[in-house]
């Protein structure tokens, strides 16, 4: 569409590490532990006595072929997967609830609601709307280049712009847990690179788990990559690509773990 | 664009006057356009008192029927265990003819308006209730996850995602029960009443004024379509995001 996406994600960067830092709550994120569970579907285990750490303040990318379990194991510490036979998802150090939030592949925008109302939606959803909030999501608007765009439908804007505001909404929810399943899939390359760089930005210092198909994607965003592959499913590969994220697509170090990466893949299709 | 209603009408009457002219019944089978617009105006002032009688009885009934379909929809969605009571209950209600139930309707709710609103209610409550808990069935649920892992209340749920959700299905839904709402009205006034565009057909029918009764008809399909139009205006105000999807041409 020609539809022009362009935005300067900051125009001051001191506001916008400190807006993005105001929004978390707590200073250390705690780690995820998700502890021998055992989840069935039926008769077929898809875990099995299956652990993952995810580090407090990191970014973890889960690959793996489709269908491993990746997007369950994402629904599970959210809370709302099937059943744990045995196990538990847990915050370390300290046991209190595990809140997250939470963005798919689908932005998930109400088409009823304007764009800022949607990136306020948890806290409409919660009876917890302040004034202090709505300036806040005002400013992270204009921060992601949507300062123009606050009181549009989702029907008028473009994908890109959509999955912007579904990403500013997953951080307007303040949670230190951000989960992610595929969120930048259905973009164009270019839409899609920017995104990651805006999300790496904004979601700095947060326990993240991100759930990608694209090795690429993982090398570029992650601190620690875990592979998942087998029925039922285990880590058969982690590894931690050097330098800090956003990676720049285009060097031999990743270009070199690309190909691992693909290879590891390959071979747990095979399991 | 504004030509298209007047060209249809037009044509309408052209062809309505052509069958006059080919076929050439007798004024008290089909009588032309003419005697029926003079019918139209010669009785007007008294077409007019009956008119208003069907259009509150429609209107009335409309909106009492979207309010018992709202409610039955809104019940039924929140209360898995209330549908499974409400859905036999509600298929009874449709699989008795309506025009069956006019005369009892009639002896309950006497000859007044009471029993034709009564009857156009029962018309037209269930597309709205039916169109209505369909639209909320079919909320994403993928919405709905997000909204929990939100720590959404579910009647913060219900108001913020379920019930915007089904209103588009809603909206299709008040649309059919506009289109009936005239058959509930003018059936009540076939069977007993003492005015309404109904009631006036039948005696003028009796007395063999054909013409007064085709000018009652089209005075009753230019109420309908009002009413259809109106409805369709305001909804589509309600419904403001709704964009025009699956056009064809």
């Amino acid at each position: 569409m020609g539809r022009c996406t362009t935005f300067t994600p900051s125009g001051d960067p001191l506001l916008s590490t400190d807006l993005v830092a105001s929004i978390v709550r707590e200073a250390a994120a705690p780690a995820v532990m998700v502890d021998h569970i055992t989840v069935a579907f039926g008769e077929r285990r898809l875990f099995d006595d299956f652990s993952l750490r995810l580090d407090g303040g990191r970014t973890t990318c889960l690959l793996g072929p489709s269908g491993c379990g990746k997007s369950t194991l994402l629904k599970l510490i959210a809370g709302s997967g099937p059943p744990l036979l045995s196990g538990v998802i847990c915050l370390e150090p300290d046991a209190g609830k595990l809140d997250c939030a939470w963005m798919g592949q689908d932005d998930l925008l109400l088409p009823w609601l304007s764009l800022i109302d949607n990136v306020l939606l948890g806290a409409k959803l919660r009876g917890e709307l302040t004034n202090a909030l709505r300036q806040q999501a005002r400013n992270l608007l204009r921060l992601a280049g949507l300062g123009n765009h606050e009181h549009d439908l989702p029907s008028r804007l473009s994908g890109g712009m959509r999955q912007r505001g579904a990403l500013l909404r997953t951080l307007m929810e303040g949670r230190v847990i951000v989960l992610m399943d595929e969120p930048f899939s259905a973009l164009d390359a270019l839409n899609r690179q920017r995104l990651q760089d805006l999300a790496v930005q904004m979601i700095k210092g947060r326990t993240v788990l991100l759930v990608t198909h694209d090795p690429l994607e993982a090398l570029r965003l992650a601190d620690r990559v875990v592979v998942l592959a087998g029925s039922p499913v285990r880590v058969v590969a982690s590894l931690e690509p050097p330098g800090r994220p956003p990676r720049p697509p285009g060097s031999p170090e990743i270009a070199r773990q690309y190909g691992e990466l693909l290879a590891m893949l390959m071979d747990g299709n095979n399991l | 664009m504004k030509a298209r209603p007047f060209l249809l009408v037009v044509g309408l009457l052209a062809l309505w006057q052509l069958v006059i002219v080919l076929a050439g019944p007798p004024a008290y089978i089909l009588p032309g356009p003419w005697p029926v617009a003079k019918a139209l105006v010669t009785q007007f002032p008294v077409l007019l008192s009956h008119s208003l009688t069907t259009t509150l009885e429609m209107v009335f009934g409309l909106l009492l029927g979207i309010l018992l379909g709202t409610s039955c929809a809104l019940a039924m969605i929140v209360s898995s265990r209330l549908k499974r009571w409400m859905l036999p209950l509600l298929l009874i209600s449709q699989a008795l003819p309506v025009f069956a139930l006019a005369p009892v309707l009639i002896l309950w709710f006497g000859y007044g308006m009471t029993s034709k609103i009564a009857m156009a209610l029962l018309i037209i409550f269930f597309p709205v209730t039916a169109s209505f808990y369909q639209g909320m069935r079919r909320t994403s649920p993928e919405l709905l996850e997000l909204a929990r892992i939100m720590g959404a209340k579910p009647l913060a749920i219900l108001r913020y995602i379920v019930v915007p959700s089904g209103l588009p299905s809603f909206a299709a839904g008040v649309r059919m029960a506009a289109a009936v709402a005239p058959i509930g009205a003018v059936v009540g006034e076939w069977v007993g009443s003492s005015s309404g565009l109904g009631f006036y057909m039948l005696h003028a029918n009796g007395r063999m004024q054909i013409d007064r009764m085709f000018a009652a008809l089209v005075l009753l399909a230019g109420l309908s379509l009002l009413l259809s139009l109106i409805v369709d205006r305001l909804l589509a105000r309600l419904i403001f995001w709704e964009p025009e999807k699956g056009k064809i041409t």
